[in-house]
């Protein structure tokens, strides 16, 4: 059996993952302070590729980043391609998980006790400080169920990934389009195998989440 | 010691205009809920930026718009005690006191220093507790280090007792008022309290609707509030619009009575206070009067009444009278003594 799409998966759910979080908390936060009517515009198109069907997030990635596109071309000269390669799929899988973990760290930062961040300040701590170790501890388990929910539908991802990156094995093959593929092709055993490789990852990233909840209370 | 604080502010509801320079030790501001305590505080602090004014702390400008000052809260040595305290919850309580030396690499001189402050806050054998792990009283004085710790020049207390029961709250109000007179830093308190601010305060503002009419000595202040506000503020219950005749008579209309005072009364003064418990049965000026009621407190009767001619749409007066000294058969005829009259003017 061909492990590639496994690794090349939970590659990709990874590091999109971690650009997600960050790009996810630093719009949270600094969205939250901008006045309400540009708030209100810019809340809406940051949690469109939510309730969007996939393949259109796809369609306008390809419109963009497509190799005749300008952004596509420019980006082409140096030697940076988000069509038909594994890099590709981060894109995809960003744009996708993004509105989850931004809408949990929205959540999270409203219902935080501003007085914290002013006692910080006036105890002399830097604004920094103050955002990682008093703001973010605050909120970690918003946080937290953001990213695990990004990770999970990044994982889970195939609408966008299909059109932009298609299914190449060994190259763009993730477990979703393995599926696909496997089953298109009448490879139903094997198909059977990576749904359930795919079901065992899933039941671990939750019985994750409910563990550190559980340690976080105790 | 001294502070010099003058804001203004727009604000949605109201403007916060207040105005004081303030040499006293412990300093209150008494004011209703909405009245721009809060608002004074964080101004001072840095945490909201007035439009116009300057404050200094011991001759360090913190604020001026003029000369574009405007310290960051981190630079202003304020300390500042949050009602509901602001611990942070995800901290030990010796990691919530050492917050403010987070830069400090010398384990061994916090270690002494948090030591020291356990000591002085009677915090001992709880420094790895966490803050909802504690009582009341020790979150407040977990609080109260970890501002000491930054040693600041001046100190802030937003509604500090607002959250506790009443039987901890006195208690607590003292324990305040000792560990603080053994630290040399100017305190500003806010409450809408003034019984607190009669026992802890040395100096005391009021706060109205964003104006600060009055400030001065707080044992001055109770006995002579100025202002209409203020003695609404310290507790006066009975206070009625008058009319001066002479500078010696004044008319008051709604009770339906004058009064003869033997001192000169200013031509500005637009009402009268005369606080429940200053009524009695032997004083300089008599009425006849009519009761409408009474309610046992628990130290004290509250007794309604009204005098002869009052008029109809005005309130009935309140007279307090100690448990003690209540009779069955209450007299026809009561007053007051002239020096219990508060002389009071309406803000302009």
């Amino acid at each position: 059996m061909e492990w590639y799409p496994l690794w090349n998966s939970v590659r990709i759910a990874a590091i999109s993952s971690v650009i997600v979080f960050f790009l996810g908390i630093f719009l949270a936060e600094y969205i939250a302070r901008l006045p309400k009517i540009l708030k209100g515009i810019l809340d809406v198109f940051l949690t469109l590729p939510m309730v969007l069907p996939p393949t259109v997030c796809g369609y306008f990635l390809l419109r963009v980043f497509g190799v005749k596109r300008p952004l596509g071309m420019w980006l082409a000269k140096y030697g940076i391609s988000f069509i038909m390669t594994w890099q590709g799929g981060i894109l995809a899988a960003v744009v996708v998980s993004f509105p989850l973990m931004y809408r949990t760290a929205r959540g999270a930062f409203e219902s935080y006790d501003e007085d914290l961040t002013y006692a910080g300040k006036t105890l002399g701590l830097s604004n920094a400080f103050i955002f990682w170790h008093i703001k973010m501890a605050a909120c970690r388990q918003g946080i937290i169920a953001g990213i695990v929910l990004a990770f999970a539908r990044a994982l889970g991802e195939y609408g966008a990934t299909s059109m932009l990156i298609g299914y190449t094995p060994g190259k763009t093959a993730t477990i979703s389009t393995t599926v696909y593929q496997l089953w298109r092709t009448g490879n139903d055993a094997l198909a059977y195998r990576w749904v359930l490789i795919n079901l065992a990852i899933s039941a671990v990233v939750l019985l994750t989440v409910n563990m550190l909840e559980k340690g976080r209370k105790a | 010691m001294s502070l010099v604080v003058r804001i203004y502010k727009k604000l949605p509801h109201f403007t916060l205009d207040v105005d004081f320079t303030c040499e006293d030790h412990f300093i209150c501001l008494l004011g209703a809920s909405g009245s721009g305590k809060s608002m004074t505080l964080k101004c001072i602090a840095g945490l909201e930026k007035p439009d116009r004014g300057y404050i200094a702390l011991n001759g360090r400008v913190l604020f001026d718009d003029e000369k574009k000052i405007d310290l960051s809260p981190q630079e202003r040595k304020v300390g500042y005690l949050f009602q509901n305290y602001a611990l942070f919850n995800n901290m030990t309580v010796a990691e919530n006191i050492l917050i403010s030396l987070y830069k400090n690499r010398n384990q061994e001189e916090k270690n002494r220093k948090l030591k020291e402050m356990l000591q002085l806050m009677r915090l001992e054998g709880q420094e790895e507790k966490y803050p909802f792990q504690l009582s009341g009283g020790q979150q407040q004085r977990t609080a109260l280090a970890r501002i000491l710790m930054s040693s600041p020049e001046l100190l802030l207390l937003d509604e500090p007792f607002a959250a506790l029961d009443s039987h901890l709250r006195e208690k607590l109000q003292m324990e305040m008022k000792e560990l603080l007179n053994a630290y040399s830093s100017q305190v500003i308190m806010v409450t809408h309290d003034r019984d607190e601010a009669y026992r802890m305060a040395d100096g005391t503002g009021v706060l109205d609707n964003g104006h600060l009419p009055v400030f001065k000595k707080t044992k001055e202040l109770y006995r002579n509030p100025e202002y209409v506000s203020a003695a609404r503020l310290i507790g006066c219950k009975n206070i009625v619009r008058v009319k001066p005749l002479s500078s010696h008579e004044l008319a008051v209309e709604e009770w339906g009575i004058t009064i003869h005072m033997e001192k000169e009364i200013p031509m500005d003064i637009t009402h009268i206070g005369i606080k429940a418990h200053h009524f009695g049965k032997d004083k300089q000026l008599m009425y006849p009067i009519t009761y409408h009621g009474s309610l046992e407190d628990t130290f004290e009767y509250i007794v309604r009444f009204r005098f002869l001619n009052q008029k109809s749409d005005s309130s009935d007066i309140w007279w307090k009278i100690p448990s003690a000294n209540m009779e069955t058969k209450l007299p026809e005829i009561i007053g007051f003594n002239e020096q219990d009259v508060l002389l009071l003017k309406e803000e302009e």
